[in-house]
């Protein structure tokens, strides 16, 4: 990858980090360590690979973008809000009374959510229903999914996979976000989905491995990606949960809470540092 | 009473959905492996391109349903009601009812009337379950012309729609010119004064019989058919019960949140006054021909008979 493009993907990215924390600290509540591990993984869709615009967010020819770990909206909304769908002021306001932007991807009330989520394991589904949708009219839009490792023991995730799969759907590109942490714990402890790889194998997808943090790894993967007939594909992503705040890293108690007042400005302070180093 | 024709809704589904695909190019038919008993398999006949079998996962099918509506597309998505509204319920709560998707649901073998199956197949909660999702619309009809007419009526309406059919062969009741069918709008068969009976589905045809032999006995009753049990319609409730005075319903459902349910709701909020429920009282059902089990779990004209005949006696 180019070495300009590159930085500016990394600058985005610390942005979106900060919308994150931003986000869930005003939120006093959220799931800021899934949120930051595929914020790499957003800021390469939204900016370096998406046919999306944001002043028509509807646009039918447009790729869609299923969160299907649907509790990492904090990232989602973070990089809609950089890449203009709407004011980052809303993110000030996630999950507050009348807000626009819920605790959980809302497809009939935010600009550029194409599918409500939040259920683990139905996204998935979804996502496939819209790449058969624009396999059946012939259309050229690429379908995204988000999956977390742990929303892998929901069922329905590999009823999907077997269709995906049976639909020769590729169109649709899965994005496993490997973290390796669920809210009790790690994944190889509480019931573990490994190997992941394998399974999507078995399924009959084309399984790609990419390091989530790394921009040149993530532009290979979804090259790859694009050379792909008749199969879906999965990307298993490795990534660090909290990635870019080294005190949520790796750390299971940042699955599902926000920072303190304290917290949030040690947070903001790292990424701040962060986004000065990258703009040199 | 010879030249009554009987026919099961399943079969009107199938076939209304063969007459609506040319007019509608965009209307998909998803299945779960049962085309043959959903009657889906006549549109898989006739439209083999515009039919998506989802193999046996009810879940990824609401799932793959949503996808397809969520891009544009009109789609009716099937199985028995035991598993679309049962087993797939938190995917269509979540899925299709919150983001509003229109997805139209074909559950059939709804009820006792499924038969010889037994328990784990015949499905008495269904109505209850779609019921409390915001926005679903519920349409239970009662006979082949009716039938037809609400999955016209839910290609036609922008949302989500739970249409529930039987697997039993019922009687064709509404095949006259008058028959009228409009979507969250009750219809009166029978005035009367005495008292009203309301029924859904196969009981109407059972509460037609019923208030035929109550007239020999002197009772007067009106019997009003309420095809869409959400939204219900409420005037036609009110105005039988202030009329009336008291109301029996009929349903091959649980009468724990079904039609009874919903019935007695509109009347305690509107016009307190007696409403006796018919229906499955809270038990499983086993096996057995649909008609004995039908009798069996007093989903008769009969029992409707003899229950109007003990609900007059509650009238102030």
């Amino acid at each position: 990858m180019d070495a300009t493009i590159r930085n500016q993907l990394e600058i985005t990215a610390c942005k979106v980090r900060m919308g994150v924390i931003e986000g869930v600290y005003n939120a006093k509540s959220g799931h800021p360590g899934g949120s930051l591990s595929i914020c790499d993984l957003l800021t390469y869709l939204y900016y370096a690979k998406m046919n999306v615009n944001p002043k028509i967010p509807n646009m039918p020819e447009r790729d869609r973008l299923v969160l299907s770990k649907g509790h990492c909206a904090p990232a989602l909304y973070s990089v809609l809000a950089e890449r203009g769908f709407f004011d980052k002021a809303e993110l000030k306001k996630l999950r507050h009374t009348g807000a626009m932007l819920q605790g959980h991807p809302d497809m009939k009330g935010t600009p550029g959510v194409d599918m409500s989520s939040g259920s683990l394991g139905q996204g998935i589904s979804a996502a496939c229903g819209m790449a058969l949708s624009g396999k059946l009219s012939c259309e050229n839009y690429k379908v995204y999914a988000i999956l977390g490792d742990g929303e892998l023991e929901e069922g329905q995730v590999w009823e999907a996979s077997m269709f995906a799969a049976h639909n020769k759907l590729d169109n649709l590109v899965v994005i496993v976000d490997n973290n390796g942490l669920q809210i009790d714990g790690k994944i190889t402890e509480v019931c573990s989905p490994m190997p992941i790889t394998d399974k999507f194998e078995a399924f009959g997808w084309h399984v790609i491995t990419m390091n989530a943090h790394d921009f040149d790894d993530i532009e290979r993967a979804f090259n790859e990606s694009e050379k792909i007939n008749g199969k879906p594909v999965a990307i298993v992503q490795t990534s660090v949960k909290g990635k870019g705040v080294s005190f949520m890293e790796n750390q299971v108690g940042w699955h599902g809470s926000a920072p303190n007042a304290e917290q949030y400005e040690t947070a903001m302070n790292e990424l701040k540092k962060k986004l000065e180093s990258l703009e040199g | 009473m010879a030249d009554i024709i009987k026919k099961a809704t399943r079969e009107s589904y199938g076939e209304a959905l063969v007459e609506l695909a040319e007019k509608y190019e965009d209307l998909y038919v998803l299945d779960a492996d049962l085309a043959a008993a959903t009657k889906t398999g006549t549109f898989k006949k006739a439209y083999p391109e515009r039919f998506i079998d989802c193999g046996i996962a009810e879940a990824n099918m609401m799932g793959i349903a949503a996808g397809l509506a969520a891009t544009g597309k009109k789609v009716f998505a099937s199985s028995f009601a035991m598993f679309a509204a049962g087993r797939a319920y938190e995917i269509v709560r979540n899925s299709i009812g919150y983001p509003h998707l229109n997805v139209n649901i074909g559950a059939t073998h709804a009820g006792i009337s499924v038969g010889e199956d037994g328990a784990t197949h015949q499905c008495n909660e269904d109505i209850a379950l779609m019921r409390t999702i915001p926005g679903m619309v519920i349409i239970n009809p009662s006979d082949d012309v009716e039938a037809k007419a609400a999955v016209k009526a839910a290609i036609e309406f922008n949302g989500p729609v739970y249409l529930r059919f039987g697997r039993l062969a019922v009687p064709v009741i509404n095949n006259n010119d008058n028959y009228k069918f409009e979507l969250g709008k009750g219809i009166q068969l029978k005035d009367g004064k005495d008292i009203t009976i309301i029924a859904t589905g196969l009981m109407v045809y059972r509460a037609l019989d019923a208030a035929a032999e109550l007239e020999k006995d002197g009772i007067n009753a009106r019997v009003i058919n309420i095809h869409t049990i959400k939204p219900i319609d409420r005037d036609i409730i009110i105005k039988a019960a202030k009329e009336t005075g008291v109301i029996i319903t009929a349903e091959e459902h649980s009468i724990i949140g079904g039609l009874g349910s919903a019935v007695a709701e509109v009347v305690t909020e509107s016009c307190p006054i007696p409403v006796i429920r018919i229906g499955i009282n809270d038990v499983y059902g086993h096996s057995g021909p649909a008609d004995e089990l039908l009798t069996e779990f007093k989903l008769t004209a009969d029992n409707i008979v003899k229950t109007a005949k003990e609900a007059i006696q509650l009238k102030k």
